[in-house]
């Protein structure tokens, strides 16, 4: 079940004009930047803040996957092939300064800072399922801003059709990408109607607290109705474009993992039966659902599309 | 033979699974116990059989024939930790429902592999005695010939669930040949040949 937050509910910068709140936004980094030089801290601007967020803005009535669990049980072979070796080597990813370039299909392209691109006055918290193409599946309380008010700010153009994502590549401060298992980048990609849809999000913490390195820091994608490798994780590029993306998993092997990658109990993967899932901290498995419990707001994307074949 | 040797090659390949029963006690299984026991079984089954095929050569190289008399007891313990890997999984992924089991063991090769690499074991587990040797004489020879058969089974078993990543399973796979390979009589130069049978 989910709860979306009531229209009546809203928020201050739905009621404040943007350029309003913007010069604000401007003005108070202003002063806070002044009170860095006279206490003589400098890396104060670079982390994002995360303690405003609203709390439980979309919620499930599931238990949580518990954070040590959801921290040290990860898929991120940057950072080793081995569910506990990104906990192991990520420790010293260094992600301050992180920059997002923006380009391809849009009116105002650039290169910008993980603080200027996420709002933190817009962070709320939003309790997903996530769903692993290895039929194991958590619940996670995401910090973050919808996609789509984030790229609506670079102005797609009529061209863009999709929207691809990058990974950084560098092999001293990734150490997985020292073995050619995957080919780096790690690439991912959205249909723009999927990147645009409110359940899409960018998140940059998750149990209330910024990202763990493990799971993807500093900024990250969260997709909850798609298998969990379409969440692309530590972006560094998103580029509106006119075709579709190539993507990680579809390049290493177009048979078992597709551009969609929809959760489909249904549809199995050529090796493994996607009906059933286990639930991190479960015994036994229990039925996958389909869109992963999110059908009634995604499906309509997919009408009329064959998803045996798009897969 | 030292009569310590034995006792202790039985701690030894009980080791792993006192390993993850400790874990399980003490200490931590991780994020998913079911796949880690899992995952764990299924390796030391394919590792006690690559040791099991190594007793031969090893006496060969070594010309020490106590080697051979562990062989017994390694195959047994092959069979104790592939039909652990069986059970946790007929039990955490099928609830110990036959009919759920027996679809998933047709739909997916890699399954169907591996099960029949257990299923093969059997005969060979209960045909160890000494009492079933005699009975069955030269066939005997004839039937353990089916470790061969079991050992490419369970390596691509291995092989063939791996995502993107095939260096554990490829040492296995590399070790599983070797021992083969030792067997052809092409490659028989390569072995010692006064202690060659």
């Amino acid at each position: 079940m989910i709860k979306i937050r009531k229209n009546a509910e809203c928020r201050e910068h739905e009621v404040t004009p943007e350029a309003i709140y913007r010069q604000r936004r401007a003005f108070m980094k202003g002063s806070l930047l002044g009170a860095g030089v006279l206490l003589g801290s400098s890396p104060l601007m670079a982390a994002l803040d995360l303690s405003g967020y609203r709390p439980k803005v979309v919620t499930l009535d599931e238990e949580l996957t518990p954070f040590k669990d959801a921290t040290r049980y990860n898929n991120f072979y940057e950072f080793g092939t081995g569910k506990s070796d990104p906990a192991r080597n990520a420790g010293d990813f260094d992600t301050s300064d992180w920059k997002i370039g923006i380009g391809g299909e849009c009116a105002k392209p650039g290169v910008i800072a993980l603080e200027d691109l996420v709002d933190s006055k817009e962070l709320e918290e939003r309790i997903y399922r996530l769903r692993c193409v290895e039929a194991w599946s958590m619940v996670i309380p995401w910090i973050g801003v919808p996609l789509a008010t984030l790229l609506k700010r670079f102005e797609p153009t009529s061209k863009a059709k999709y929207v691809a994502f990058r990974t950084l590549v560098d092999p001293e401060r990734m150490p997985g990408q020292k073995r050619a298992v995957l080919d780096w980048p790690y690439r991912e990609g959205l249909r723009i109607d999927e990147a645009m849809h409110p359940l899409t999000l960018i998140a940059v913490g998750m149990y209330g607290k910024p990202m763990p390195n493990q799971n993807g820091a500093p900024v990250r994608l969260v997709v909850p109705w798609k298998y969990g490798f379409k969440s692309i994780k530590s972006i560094v590029a998103i580029d509106f474009t006119e075709e579709q993306p190539q993507t990680t998993w579809n390049m290493q092997n177009p048979r078992e993992y597709g551009f969609y990658s929809n959760v489909n109990p249904k549809v199995s993967h050529p090796r493994w039966s996607q009906a059933r899932e286990r639930r991190i901290g479960e015994f036994f498995k229990r039925d996958t659902l389909m869109f992963n419990g999110y059908e009634d707001e995604v499906a309509s994307l997919y009408a009329g599309m064959d998803l045996k074949k798009f897969y | 033979m030292n009569p310590w040797i034995k006792p202790l090659f039985f701690l030894l390949c009980l080791s792993p699974m006192l390993w993850i029963v400790g874990q399980a006690l003490w200490g931590d299984l991780g994020a998913n116990p079911v796949e880690t026991v899992t995952f764990q079984s299924g390796d030391w089954a394919l590792r006690l059989l690559l040791l099991t095929l190594a007793l031969s050569p090893l006496r060969q190289i070594t010309g020490w024939s106590g080697w051979l008399r562990l062989r017994r007891m390694a195959g047994l313990f092959v069979y104790f930790y592939a039909s652990s890997h069986f059970l946790i999984w007929f039990l955490a992924d099928h609830s110990l429902d036959v009919a759920s089991m027996w679809a998933d063991v047709l739909e997916r090769p890699y399954i169907a592999l591996g099960f029949s690499a257990w299923l093969l074991l059997a005969p060979l587990a209960v045909t160890s005695t000494s009492g079933w040797m005699r009975r069955l004489g030269r066939r005997w020879k004839a039937l353990h010939r089916l470790v061969y058969p079991i050992l490419i089974l369970a390596v691509a078993h291995y092989l063939w669930l791996v995502k993107a990543d095939y260096l554990q399973a490829g040492i296995h796979a590399l070790l599983a040949a070797l021992l083969l390979m030792w067997r052809m009589p092409v490659y028989g130069i390569f072995r010692m040949r006064r202690l060659t049978p």
